[in-house]
């Protein structure tokens, strides 16, 4: 059975992220070099301690520089080591500490530098365009199908399967655009209500402006260390404890969208590696993936932390605020912080890594939490990725 | 962000910089052009579309009927047998009304797209296309709602996707 004869533990030894912004000054590799020295320095390291690096970062064709993980890699402190891109989507930013994970688990590498970088502004008109391009040549793209069409069918298929209404779903981007005042690096924090998201302007209706995360440029950065490694360097490891991540096909049009299987098939395999029984119960604190409000429902449900159609009523009773029985994106998540794509699921890592050491300072959430886990999801519905961490 | 570290890096480029142009860039275009095979399983989907069908292949196997149409099973991970051919009605698995193109551009007039599940296929054996005949009103369409194709004129068709022009709901659905 997959991952379940795990060779060596893992922990997280430091984090670091920049700002995430709609249009940033810096470059890829610049966003990627910062982030990566915060996290060396908050874990006492550098660069000659790194043994491997593993790299995430999404389509090339947003920055229009194909070979985007060798042109990041002077920045990702790569120069003469073993370096790996990973992608897989929206789902990169959390596969990439996964794919670290592999390099010290296996006993590859004691120290394993995981950077997410995005930077999606250099294309125009709007990022939007480049996603064009992931649709069938031949029986999609001809539509003039967008991104929007796929989230907005997936979350009419959702409410409709579930009975929930669209202002039970917008307290989600209530919630965590609230949170996300409290990030210093956030991007679109703000004090809304459900009457703002429902009267936001119609984009590909059920889906309103509110209701989605913005375009951004950022990089986010984790450390990787073996247990005798973590050990000399820190009091404070967070175990990478569990990890997951399955596909579908790309034939989206022949699946129930109300329902990720791909998410639950990842959640599995992260829970029974990390001996995890019952979700709901053990896991304290989740950063869950939320493009798009609904999808941060869609998915608590795949990953078994709420039944099927019982999300929407956990976030209107508060369930999943950050004082709950079950925070969810105390971050401010993608909504709030911004959508910058791999750095963006890697911003959930290093937030369940702060969360779990307490440094969360003012987003740190009310719970005792000791468990906590990360979800990312992306391409053409079809891809989940999970990382379950423990201090 | 850890309440260990005080400050963190960037320095965003504002509306207003890039407005008043204090900024320093450099743009390139670039134009590639691209010509796909359809496929062993899309080319002959394609023809019959032409032909004013819609087919899918069958798995004797697992008994799917698949459309659109593969030539592997990729469930049971072997050939497909046989083309079938489905109808070219269908029942709307789900909807949206557009208001943005591709580029995010907002359109003049909403666009309503569904995931249309094809009569005689395997359950949940949907495909993308676009809606009309209907008002772009949310609450004038319904998940359920039985559709059918709408085809170009047989001289205008080109082997497209594109050949069926829109689905409808069929009478008495509105």
């Amino acid at each position: 059975m997959v991952g379940t004869r795990m060779k060596r533990r893992v922990a997280i030894v430091g984090a670091g992220m920049t700002l995430f912004r709609r249009r940033m000054l810096e470059t890829g590799k610049e966003l990627s070099f910062e982030a990566t020295k915060m996290a060396l320095d908050s874990a006492g390291l550098t660069l000659n301690d790194v043994d491997s690096v593993v790299s995430g970062s999404a389509p090339d064709a947003f920055d229009g520089v194909h070979m985007k993980g060798e042109y990041l890699l002077d920045g990702m402190g790569a120069i003469g080591k073993p370096y790996q891109r990973v992608y897989v989507g929206g789902g990169t930013g959390v596969f990439t500490p996964a794919a670290g994970w592999w390099n010290v688990a296996s006993g590859f590498s004691d120290v394993c530098l995981c950077v997410a970088e995005e930077k999606m502004s250099p294309l125009h008109p709007h990022p939007q365009y480049a996603f064009w391009s992931i649709f069938d040549q031949i029986l999609e793209r001809p539509l003039g199908v967008t991104l929007l069409w796929i989230f907005s069918l997936e979350m009419r298929r959702y409410m409709h399967k579930y009975g929930i209404k669209e202002e039970e779903i917008a307290t989600v981007a209530v919630k965590n655009k609230g949170n996300a005042i409290d990030h210093p690096c956030s991007q679109l924090a703000s004090k809304i209500t459900v009457d703002d998201v429902m009267n936001s302007e119609p984009i590909c209706w059920p889906v309103k402006r509110l209701d989605v995360s913005p375009p951004s440029d950022g990089a986010a950065t984790v450390i990787l260390a073996s247990e005798k490694v973590a050990k000399k360097l820190t009091d404070q490891p967070v175990w990478l404890d569990g990890i997951g991540w399955t596909l579908d096909s790309t034939h989206w049009t022949n699946r129930d969208l109300a329902y990720p299987e791909y998410v639950e098939k990842a959640a599995r395999m992260a829970y029974k590696m990390a001996g995890i029984k019952n979700p709901r119960k053990e896991i304290d604190i989740a950063e869950v993936y939320d493009p798009f409000d609904y999808k941060e429902l869609h998915h608590m449900e795949g990953l078994q932390l709420a039944g099927k159609g019982e999300a929407a009523k956990m976030a209107v009773e508060g369930i999943t605020q950050r004082d709950g029985e079950l925070p969810v994106c105390p971050s401010g998540g993608l909504l709030g912080v911004g959508n910058p794509i791999a750095a963006a699921g890697m911003m959930k890592i290093c937030e369940i890594f702060w969360q779990l050491r307490g440094e969360a300072g003012k987003r740190q959430v009310k719970k005792d939490a000791r468990t906590g886990l990360a979800q990312a999801w992306g391409d053409l519905m079809q891809v989940g990725t999970v990382c379950v961490m423990r201090s | 962000m850890s309440n260990k570290i005080v400050s963190y890096p960037g320095r965003e480029i504002t509306i207003e910089e890039v407005r008043k142009g204090k900024v320093l860039e450099s743009i390139q275009r670039v134009e590639p052009r691209y010509n796909w095979a359809a496929g062993v399983a899309i080319s002959r989907f394609l023809v019959e579309l032409k032909n004013g069908k819609i087919i899918g292949r069958k798995c004797s196997q697992c008994q799917r009927i698949l459309v659109p149409p593969r030539m592997y099973c990729e469930q049971c991970y072997r050939p497909t047998d046989e083309w079938v051919e489905v109808n070219d009605t269908g029942t709307i698995n789900t909807y949206s009304v557009s208001h943005v193109a591709a580029d995010a551009s907002r359109l003049k007039e909403p666009l309503v797209v569904a995931v249309v599940d094809i009569d005689g296929a395997s359950p949940g054996m949907g495909i993308l296309h676009l809606l009309e005949e209907v008002e772009p009103d949310p609450v004038k369409i319904h998940i359920g709602m039985k559709v059918k194709a709408v085809w170009k004129p047989k001289e205008e068709r080109q082997g497209a996707i594109t050949d069926i022009k829109y689905f409808r709901p069929l009478r008495g659905e509105n």
